[in-house]
């Protein structure tokens, strides 16, 4: 166990410092995000108080957009130079590549949040009514889509047409992911009267199983 | 030390090795040579646990690479077409991760690293660049020091000349005598053949994914696929 969690600090720290000195997610993801955000704005047409009540749809819409480049991107730093033939033959357990990577992703979701829910409040005007719950399903919502994300990333590697055929398999498998944080952050922002603590829950579920499958599967994603 | 019996291994339905017979020693250099798509590559891959032998028995450094590849992979080294290095690392993270990452700690890391990128004749202001700016040469240099800090038990190594100069191919000779020297074995698919015909006597010839000839080239004595494992001839 000690092993496993060491070798996946070493592959979270490696990603990390790849995007530290790359800046692909501060110098297109975040942007992108963003800019999905105002497109959504202009496309509704609406004022303050309608984008306010479609705040939470649009921010997690957002982060899906956005967390599929972070997961292409995150692929694509093991099939460039097949460093991925290099990390199979290290001996590595593909579990700890999984806990590596998905953390890394993990990580570089809660900035973009943090970069999303500033936009939301800034060109949405939503105000946050239950900070606690925003925080609990941000940080669950993201390990589930870094867990998935990374699973699916490993498995599209291994097909072809594999930047076109992400979105196709990942968006559907988190679509509870966006329905259960899209009805918790109406609760935490306060545009609809649901129980978020209860989607929460939802959250946290598939968070964990998405992580446990993941670190169970990997293996096989990257050898077949 | 390699133990080849029969060994079949696919590439998609294509069978890329057809029933090889090979035997290799401990200490021994084998230079593995034949034309474009004879299964040189396939064979290295398949003795680093890469491939799932198809058929026959494979047996690397005491596993069963039917049921133990993942037992093998961390005592060998295999030196590929690729390079294996992130490009926006630098050489020396490069090859501290790669160090990392096979299990070194601490002071074998340091040491071993040293000794490596001097071998391979790296120098601090090489081993600051990130490996996206480096040169074919330079990072082919990255990539056998980032395998030689494993000092791996078995070597694979396919052209490991190419894209070298002069030094960096004097560098590929000595790792391959030094590692030989202390204890490994080497399989080297090359088609510089004088070159390295001058560190091994030995040398299998492949074709259409079988081995068509063994034999030692000071005699030039055949030894053929259907004797695996016999001694080679002086």
């Amino acid at each position: 166990m000690r092993e496993l969690l060491i070798d996946a600090r070493l592959i979270a720290i490696k990603d990390l410092r790849i995007e530290a000195r790359s800046r692909v997610l501060l110098n297109q993801v975040a942007p992108f995000a963003l800019l999905v955000l105002v497109l959504f704005g202009f496309a509704l047409d609406a004022d303050q108080r309608t984008l306010r009540s479609f705040a939470p749809g649009l921010f997690w819409v957002a982060v899906l957009l956005a967390a599929l480049l972070a997961v292409q991107r995150s692929t694509s730093l093991e099939r460039a130079d097949d460093a991925q033939t290099g990390l199979r033959l290290s001996g590595m357990a593909p579990s700890s590549v999984f806990l590596g990577k998905a953390a890394a992703v993990f990580l570089q979701l809660a900035v973009l949040e943090v970069l999303l829910t500033i936009g939301i409040v800034v060109l949405y005007g939503s105000q946050v009514d239950d900070p606690v719950l925003l925080i609990l399903t941000a940080a669950t919502a993201a390990v589930a889509v870094a867990a998935t994300g990374t699973l699916y990333g490993a498995l599209a590697s291994g097909l072809g047409a594999r930047e076109t055929l992400l979105p196709i398999l990942l968006l559907p498998v988190l679509a509870p992911v966006l329905i259960g944080a899209t009805r918790s952050f109406d609760d935490a922002l306060g545009t609809a009267a649901v129980d978020g603590w209860a989607w929460l829950g939802l959250l946290a579920v598939f968070g964990l199983v998405a992580t446990a499958l993941g670190a169970l599967a990997h293996g096989a994603m990257i050898e077949n | 030390m390699v133990e080849l019996r029969g060994a079949v291994a696919l590439l998609g339905n294509f069978p890329a090795l057809a029933g090889i017979d090979l035997s290799i020693d401990a200490t021994e250099i084998v230079l593995i040579q034949g034309p474009n798509g004879a299964g040189k590559t396939t064979l290295l891959q398949l003795c680093a646990g890469l491939l799932r032998p198809a058929g026959g028995d494979v047996v690397v450094l005491g596993h069963d690479l039917a049921r133990e590849r993942r037992a093998v992979r961390r005592q060998v080294a295999l030196l590929g077409h690729s390079t294996c290095l992130y490009g926006d690392l630098t050489a020396a993270e490069n090859i501290t991760f790669w160090a990392k990452a096979a299990g070194l700690t601490g002071t074998d890391v340091h040491s071993r690293f040293a000794s490596a990128a001097e071998l391979m004749g790296l120098d601090q202001r090489l081993l600051a660049r990130t490996v996206n700016v480096l040169s074919a040469g330079q990072r082919r240099r990255t990539s056998i020091a980032a395998l030689a800090v494993r000092r791996p038990e078995l070597w694979l190594l396919d052209e490991p000349h190419a894209g070298l100069d002069q030094a960096g191919r004097d560098a590929v000779d000595s790792i391959i005598t030094d590692a030989v020297g202390a204890g490994a074995t080497v399989l080297v698919s090359s088609h510089e053949l004088d070159r390295v015909r001058s560190l091994s006597p030995r040398v299998v010839t492949i074709a259409a994914g079988m081995v068509v000839a063994d034999s030692v080239h000071n005699s030039h004595t055949t030894r053929g696929s259907g004797e695996p494992g016999g001694a080679p001839n002086a």
